[in-house]
């Protein structure tokens, strides 16, 4: 299989890349895990990739309460990052270490992973869970938007045209909190039947995510018993999982996420 | 559709200095095989599924059927036609021939490079963690077994010689 013909730049800058991505049919290449499979199946047909390759958005800071995350950085940066593997956000290094294999961790990275908005992706759910906000440009402009007006169903986003996703801001918790991520994978695809990740907070309240199960992911009510919120929820079935069993499996996936995070606040990192 | 250009792409292949005239959406894979006459990386699945076409790229294993050629700009790729050094089997070649990590071959050089990736951040590792690096390798004839002894063997020799 061989992607249709293309043009190809690999700007130096930032801003470079924003203006080559003013073109209607470019695509921004970061790490390609998804793009250029699609593109050999000619399920995509950019006519210019404008690979981020050269581009500085690879940090991962910690600072002024929050953890700020450049898009570029790989699954499998986020797995081994020292703040990601504290209680209170190991959600993300736990759920990056697990996605694909050690190929694709190696290649992919989390800003083209929430871009690509596969519903069945992983990490997704646990940046709902932690309040994820997005840093976007495009040329001339730049704005942040939370992470839970991103997904619009399977494979769209509220991105624009030429816009790109720069940075991920997650919220620091409060000490005391724990995360955890936790997913039914198919055995031969690895993707998530079901997925969820929970943030338990020091004063008991929890926010559960979940993802795998329906168009987009999304987070659970505030306060409701998941059982009760999976039952208000349109469940996806397919020849894998009928929506009856997706909805168990994902049930059961809050619940042991809730555990994990339980005893992780609990252990204050000591498992 | 545009007019098929190439672009001239400069890299390290086992070691030494390369340029290929690629097209933009030539894959990384097509260049080492056609380009370079590098036919150890093999075209297994096509579709990221089997590592048949892993190859290491500043270090790090990655499936070459999805990088395109262009993406490898200044970078130093490596496939096992760069691991024998003055006609001497690497210790990991040497131990999948000595513990049987093999049947037909297909597998092996991308279960080779990915094992060097792994090895090369975990000297040591248990079983557990070798089943799990090679999850993104498929074989079809061994049941994984053998290549698991030959990279643990593998492991223990090169930590004898004191390399990685």
């Amino acid at each position: 299989m061989i992607p249709a013909p293309t043009d190809y730049v690999r700007p130096g800058a930032l801003e470079e890349a924003l203006e080559a991505l003013v073109e209607p049919e470019a695509r921004a290449l970061a790490g390609g895990q998804s793009l250029i499979p699609a593109m050999k199946l000619r399920l995509a047909r950019p006519s210019l990739l404008v690979d981020l390759d050269q581009l500085d958005l690879r940090s991962i800071v910690s600072e002024a309460g929050e953890v700020r995350i450049g898009a570029l950085a790989t699954w499998d940066a986020l797995s081994s990052a020292p703040v990601l593997l504290r209680p209170e956000l190991v959600a993300v290094a736990e759920c990056a270490s697990g996605i694909g294999d050690l190929q694709v961790r190696n290649r992919g990275t989390l800003g083209g992973g929430l871009a690509h908005a596969d519903p069945a992706s992983d990490m997704p759910a646990v940046a709902l869970a932690l309040g994820a906000r997005l840093a976007l440009r495009r040329q001339g402009e730049e704005r942040e938007l939370p992470l839970s007006d991103f997904y619009l169903g399977p494979f769209a986003t509220a991105l624009r045209p030429g816009e790109l996703i720069v940075e991920v801001r997650l919220p620091m918790p409060p000490p005391g909190s724990g995360s955890a991520y936790v997913s039914v994978e198919h055995p031969a695809s690895g993707f998530a039947l079901a997925g969820a990740c929970a943030l338990l907070l020091p004063d008991g309240s929890a926010r559960v995510a979940v993802t795998g199960v329906a168009g987009k992911p999304f987070l659970l009510p505030q306060g409701a018993d998941p059982g009760d919120a999976l039952a208000q929820v349109d469940i996806l079935g397919d020849h894998l999982a009928p929506p009856t069993y997706r909805r168990h499996l994902a049930l059961v996936c809050c619940q042991r996420a809730l555990e994990r995070a339980r005893a992780r606040a609990e252990g204050g990192g000591r498992e | 559709m545009r007019a098929e250009k190439t672009i001239t792409t400069r890299l390290a292949v086992n070691g030494q200095p390369v340029a290929v005239e690629v097209e933009p959406r030539t894959l990384l894979v097509h260049a080492l095989r056609e380009g370079l006459d590098l036919t150890s990386v093999h075209i297994g699945c096509d579709t990221s599924q089997c590592g048949a076409c892993t190859v290491l790229l500043d270090g790090r294993a990655v499936k070459s059927c999805s990088l395109l050629a262009v993406q490898a700009e200044g970078r130093a790729v490596m496939t096992v036609e760069g691991l024998a050094a003055d006609g001497e089997l690497h210790p990991i070649q040497r131990a999948f021939v000595e513990h049987h990590g093999l049947q037909c071959g297909f597998c092996t050089p991308g279960m080779i490079l990915t094992s060097l990736d792994l090895l090369a951040r975990h000297p040591r590792p248990d079983e557990k963690t070798v089943r799990r690096a090679l999850r993104g390798n498929l074989c079809r004839c061994t049941g994984y077994q053998p290549i698991v002894d030959s990279v643990l063997a593998a492991a223990a020799e090169l930590a004898k010689e004191g390399r990685r």
